[in-house]
C-alpha cells in the first residue's frame, strides 16, 4: 500500500537525517554544557515518542485499508487504557521537565565569585564596561548620555571612576573567571548572544537584565544580536575573545578606564564631584 | 422579517421526542442580490465571503513569503529587496497568515459554514449583526493592505510588534504611517470578531436542535466553540495594546516606552515598560495558537472519524481535552518570553504550566491513531490530508517540549528552531486541517466532488514539501541560525553547508506555492465541472449533510429541524444494516443495530 509506504519512509528518512545530519550545534565554549544535555535527552524522549505514533499510524494505514465486505470495529472508549497513556504521558512530561528546572535553577543563580561586567547595546553595535581594580561598575542614567558621556556615566558616583570603558566591537574575558553579564540597551530591545557560549537574554531599556557564564576554551567568538532591533538587526555583531591571564593582562592593559576617559577629552572638571565623593569615601 | 415563518413539528415515529427547548427562528429573507449575496445575512453566504477573503489577503503573505526566502538564498535575484523590504515582508507575511487568514477562515469561514449546519439550527441566532461582522473584517483587511501604499510602507516590527522597536525611527514604517494602519486594522479586527464570536457562541448554546445535547455535538464544533469562547476571552488584550501603543505613538504616552536615547538624540518618553506590552500580547499570543488549532483539532477528529469509518475514539476525553487545552492555553503566555527580561524565577511557573498542557494534546493524537485501529480506512482526499496533519502536527508539538522547558528554550529561542516549530504546529499543521476540510465539505458547498487527481497531486506536495522545508530547519537553529537575519552565512560556525540547505528550503518552498496554485485552479474548474456527488457521499452522520437540498437552502432544513436521538459517530454499529446511522435516524428505524451511542 502505497500511502502506508511513504509514510513510512517519512518517518525512517527523518530517523535518518537525525543521524547523519552535518548541521549540528557549535562546540561548546561555557560551563553550559547541561543545556546541551537537557536538548539530547529532550530528543530521545520525543523522538521516541513521534516514531511510535507515527509508525502505529502508517501499520493501521497499511493494516486496516478499505475492503468492501469488512466493518470497522466498535468501541467507543477504553477508561484503561486511556487512563494508561495519561499516565504515561505525564511520566515522560515529568522526566523532561524535572532535569530542565534543576538547570534552570542554576542558571538563574549567579556565583558568588562571577565577575560583573556590563554590556550595552544600541542600534547597531555593542559597547562594553568592566568594573576596574574597585569591582564595582559605577551607577549610570540613561538621561546621562551625551557625546561626552556615551555610557550615561553618572558623575558623582566614584565607583565609575575606574570602570574600563570599551566603545569597540571587541570584548576581552578571561579562561575559567565566572563573569555575570549585565545587559543594558539604550533604545529598544536587543540580545546579546554568542553560539558557543549557549546562554542568552534581552536586552530591554529602563531595565539591566543579566545571565551568567564560566568561559572554559580559549578562542574567538562571534556574538550575535538575536532580538529583532530594526533595520540593522542582522549586522549588529561584535567578538569575544576569551583570552588565557597573559593575553588578557596586555589587552586589559591598553585599555582606558572613565577618569582618564574624562581627562583625554579635558573635561576633567565634569568628574569633579566624583573625585571629591572618592575622597571622603 | 418571516413571511414564512417555519414550524417545529416532531414527527411521532414511536421514539421517545426530546423536549422543545428553541423557539422558532425568523429569518430574514433577502430579495435582491445586493441583500442575497453582498449584505448577505445567511450564515453559509457569510461563511465564503469570510473564506474567499481569507484566502486572498492569504495569497499575497504567499507571495511574500516566496520574495522572503528568494532573499535568503539567492539575494541575486531580488536585487531590488533592501533590508527595510524584508523586515516589512516578515512582519505583513506573519501577521496575515496568524490573524487575517487562519483566525479568519477558521471561525470566521468554517464557523459560519458549519455550526448552523452541524447543529441543527436555521441560522445564526444575530444574522444582522453576523453581517456586519463580515465588512468589518473585511474593512479590517482593506486597512491592512493600505499599509502597504502609503509612504514609508508597512510597519517592519516584526509580527509580535514589541515596543520600543515598533514605533521608533529605526524600524521600517515605525515613525510613518506602516504601524498606525497596522494597529488600528487590528483594532477593527478584533471589533468585527467580537460581534461573530458572540454570535457562534450563542447559537451554540441557544439555536441547537432538539436531541442535540452538548455531549453529542461534532468535535468540529466543540473545537469551534472553544476557540471562540478563547478568542472572546484573548482579543481584548490584544486590542488595548494597540489602543495604547497607539497613544505611546500619537500622544506621546509612556505605557510602554521608557526613556530612550535614539541614535543620540533624548526622547520624551519615560517610565513605560516594555514587557508590559509582552505581557499583553502573548496573554493574547498564546491563546491565538490555540484559537487556530483547536478547530484543526476538532475537524479532523470528524474527518478521521467518517473516512476510518469508525467512531473518533474516546470522544468525551476528546472533549475534555480540548476545554482543558482551552482553559491551560491562558496561563501558559510567558513561555514566549523566557529570554526577554522577566523575573527570571516566572520560568519554572511557566515551564511547568506549558509541559502540564502536552499532557491533553498527546491524548488527542493517541486518540486519533487509536482510531485508525481496527478502522476500515479509506484513503480520500481528506483521510490523506488528515493523516499528513498528524505526522506534521507531532513532529512540531514534539518541538513544543524543548522550546516549552525552559532551560532548552535559552539557546534555541530566536533561531530558526522556532520558526521551524511554529510554522509546523500552527502553520503547516492546521493548513492541511483546512485543505482537508475544503476537499471534504466542498460536496456540500457546490454539490460536486473536487477534481481527486488534482487533489492527490496537491496534497503529495504540499506534505512532503513543507515536511522537506521545516524538518531540516529546526537543524538551522540547532546551529545557532538566528531568525529575522535579512542576510546571513558569513559566521564562520555556521558551515558553508547551511547555505545549501537554506537554498534547497527556499526551492522547495516555492515548489509547494505553486501547489497551492493548483489548488485554486482545481476549485475553480471543479465548482462548475466537477462530478456531481449528490446527498451525502461520504457517507457522514452528523446533520450538515441530512438537509433537504443539496447545496443547503436558506433555512437550511426543510419546513421541520432535524431530531437528533445520537452522537455523530455511528459508524459500523454492529448488527446495522449500513455502516453508518445518521444522527437523526431514531432507535425505532434502525431496531437490528446493537449497542449504538446515544
Amino acid at each position: 500500500m502505497l500511502v502506508a509506504f511513504i509514510l513510512f519512509l517519512v518517518i525512517v528518512g527523518s530517523i535518518v537525517f537525525h543521524f547523519w545530519t552535518p548541521w549540528w550545534w557549535t562546540e561548546v565554549a561555557s560551563n553550559w554544557g547541561n543545556i546541551d544535555d537537557t536538548i539530547i535527552l529532550t530528543f530521545w524522549v520525543t523522538g521516541a515518542v513521534f516514531v511510535a505514533v507515527c509508525l502505529f499510524m502508517s501499520y493501521c494505514v497499511w493494516r486496516f485499508r478499505y475492503k468492501e465486505d469488512r466493518r470497522a470495529d466498535y468501541e467507543p472508549e477504553s477508561p484503561r487504557l486511556e487512563w494508561f497513556l495519561t499516565i504515561l504521558t505525564t511520566i515522560g512530561v515529568c522526566a523532561l521537565l524535572a532535569p530542565g528546572l534543576i538547570v534552570w535553577n542554576k542558571y538563574v543563580t549567579v556565583p558568588e565569585d562571577a565577575v560583573d561586567i556590563e554590556v550595552m547595546g544600541q542600534q547597531w553595535y555593542w559597547n562594553y564596561r568592566l568594573p576596574g581594580p574597585d569591582g564595582k561598575l559605577g551607577l549610570t542614567d540613561l538621561r546621562n548620555i551625551t557625546e561626552d558621556n556615551p555610557f550615561g556615566m553618572n558623575l558623582d558616583d566614584p565607583n565609575g571612576l575606574d570602570d574600563i570603558l570599551i566603545e569597540a566591537d571587541d570584548l576581552h574575558i578571561l579562561l575559567g573567571q565566572s563573569v555575570k553579564v549585565n545587559l543594558r540597551s539604550i533604545d529598544v530591545l536587543h540580545d546579546f548572544y554568542v553560539p558557543q557560549f549557549r546562554a542568552k537574554m534581552d536586552m530591554v531599556p529602563g531595565t539591566v537584565t543579566y545571565y551568567w557564564f564560566t568561559p572554559t576554551r580559549t578562542g574567538d567568538f562571534e556574538i550575535l544580536c538575536m532580538e529583532y532591533c530594526g533595520t540593522g538587526h542582522y549586522a549588529m555583531k561584535g567578538r569575544v575573545l576569551v583570552d588565557n591571564e597573559e593575553d588578557y593582562k596586555e589587552w586589559l592593559s591598553e585599555q582606558i578606564n572613565f577618569e582618564e576617559y574624562m581627562a583625554s577629552l579635558n573635561k576633567t572638571e565634569l568628574i569633579q564631584l566624583a573625585l571629591n565623593n572618592k575622597e571622603t569615601d | 422579517m418571516a413571511a414564512d415563518s417555519y414550524e417545529d413539528i416532531a414527527v411521532g415515529k414511536g421514539d421517545p421526542i426530546p423536549a422543545l427547548e428553541v423557539k422558532p427562528q425568523d429569518l430574514y429573507h433577502a430579495k435582491s442580490f445586493w441583500t442575497r449575496w453582498i449584505f448577505c445575512q445567511d450564515a453559509k453566504v457569510i461563511g465564503i465571503q469570510y473564506s474567499l477573503t481569507a484566502i486572498a489577503i492569504g495569497l499575497v503573505a504567499l507571495v511574500l513569503s516566496w520574495l522572503m526566502r528568494l532573499q535568503l538564498a539567492f539575494p541575486e535575484l531580488v536585487p531590488f529587496l533592501g533590508a527595510a523590504e524584508y523586515y516589512q515582508f516578515v512582519t505583513m507575511h506573519g501577521m496575515i497568515m496568524v490573524i487575517y487568514l487562519l483566525t479568519a477562515l477558521f471561525l470566521g469561514g468554517f464557523g459560519n459554514f458549519l455550526i448552523p449546519l452541524m447543529v441543527g439550527a436555521r441560522d445564526m441566532v444575530f444574522p444582522y449583526v453576523n453581517m456586519v461582522s463580515f465588512w468589518v473584517y473585511f474593512l479590517a483587511v482593506l486597512v491592512l493592505a493600505a499599509s502597504f501604499f502609503v509612504p514609508g510602507g508597512p510597519t517592519g516590527a516584526g509580527w509580535t510588534l514589541y515596543p520600543p522597536q515598533a514605533i521608533t525611527s529605526g524600524t521600517p514604517g515605525g515613525d510613518g504611517l506602516g504601524i498606525i494602519l497596522m494597529l488600528v486594522s487590528l483594532s477593527i479586527f478584533v471589533v468585527g470578531f467580537t460581534m461573530g464570536g458572540l454570535n457562534y457562541v450563542i447559537t451554540i448554546l441557544q439555536a441547537r436542535t432538539r436531541g442535540m445535547t452538548l455531549m453529542r455535538m461534532p468535535l468540529t464544533i466543540w473545537g469551534i466553540f472553544t476557540a471562540t469562547v478563547l478568542a472572546l476571552f484573548a482579543f481584548p488584550a490584544l486590542i488595548v495594546s494597540c489602543i495604547m501603543m497607539t497613544l505611546d505613538n500619537l500622544l506621546g504616552t509612556s505605557f510602554f516606552m521608557p526613556a530612550i536615547v535614539e541614535f543620540g538624540e533624548q526622547s520624551e518618553y519615560s517610565g513605560g515598560s516594555p514587557i508590559l506590552f509582552q505581557h499583553l500580547f502573548w496573554f493574547f499570543g498564546h491563546p491565538e495558537v490555540y484559537i487556530v488549532a483547536l478547530p484543526a483539532f476538532g475537524i479532523v477528529s470528524d474527518l478521521i472519524s467518517i473516512h476510518a469509518r469508525k467512531n473518533i475514539f474516546g470522544y468525551r476525553m476528546m472533549v475534555w481535552a480540548i476545554v482543558i487545552i482551552g482553559a491551560l492555553s491562558f496561563i501558559v503566555w510567558a513561555h514566549h518570553m523566557y529570554v526577554a527580561g522577566m523575573n527570571p524565577w516566572f520560568g519554572f511557573f511557566f515551564a511547568t504550566t506549558t509541559l502540564i498542557i502536552a499532557v491533553p494534546t498527546a491524548l488527542k493524537v493517541y486518540n486519533w491513531v487509536i482510531t485508525l485501529w481496527k478502522g476500515n480506512i479509506q484513503l480520500t482526499i481528506p483521510m490523506l490530508f488528515a493523516l499528513g496533519f498528524i505526522v506534521t502536527f507531532v513532529n512540531g508539538g514534539i518541538t513544543g517540549l524543548f522550546l516549552g522547558n525552559v532551560i532548552v528554550d535559552v539557546p534555541l529561542s530566536d533561531t530558526y528552531f522556532v520558526v521551524a516549530h511554529f510554522h509546523m504546529v500552527m502553520g503547516i499543521a492546521p493548513v492541511l486541517v483546512v485543505f482537508g476540510a475544503i476537499y471534504h465539505w466542498f460536496p456540500l458547498i457546490t454539490g460536486r466532488f473536487l477534481h481527486e487527481g488534482m487533489g492527490k497531486f496537491h496534497f503529495w506536495v504540499t506534505f512532503l514539501g513543507s515536511y522537506a522545508i521545516y524538518f531540516p530547519m529546526h537543524y538551522l537553529g540547532f546551529v545557532g541560525v538566528p531568525r529575522r537575519y535579512y542576510e546571513m552565512y558569513d559566521s564562520e560556525f555556521m558551515a558553508v553547508s547551511t547555505n545549501y540547505l537554506n537554498q534547497f528550503i527556499t526551492v522547495m518552498a516555492i515548489i509547494v506555492g505553486f501547489a497551492q496554485l493548483l489548488f485554486l485552479f482545481n476549485i475553480i474548474v471543479s465548482s462548475k465541472f466537477g462530478k456531481l456527488s449528490g446527498k451525502n457521499p461520504w457517507k457522514a452522520c452528523s446533520l450538515e449533510w441530512r438537509t433537504p437540498e443539496v447545496p443547503p437552502g436558506h433555512g437550511n432544513f426543510g419546513k421541520e429541524l432535524p431530531v437528533v436521538y445520537r452522537w455523530a459517530y455511528d459508524f459500523s454499529v454492529p448488527g446495522a444494516k449500513e455502516d453508518y446511522i445518521p444522527q437523526d435516524v431514531g432507535p425505532s428505524e434502525v431496531p437490528e443495530a446493537k449497542a449504538e451511542q446515544t
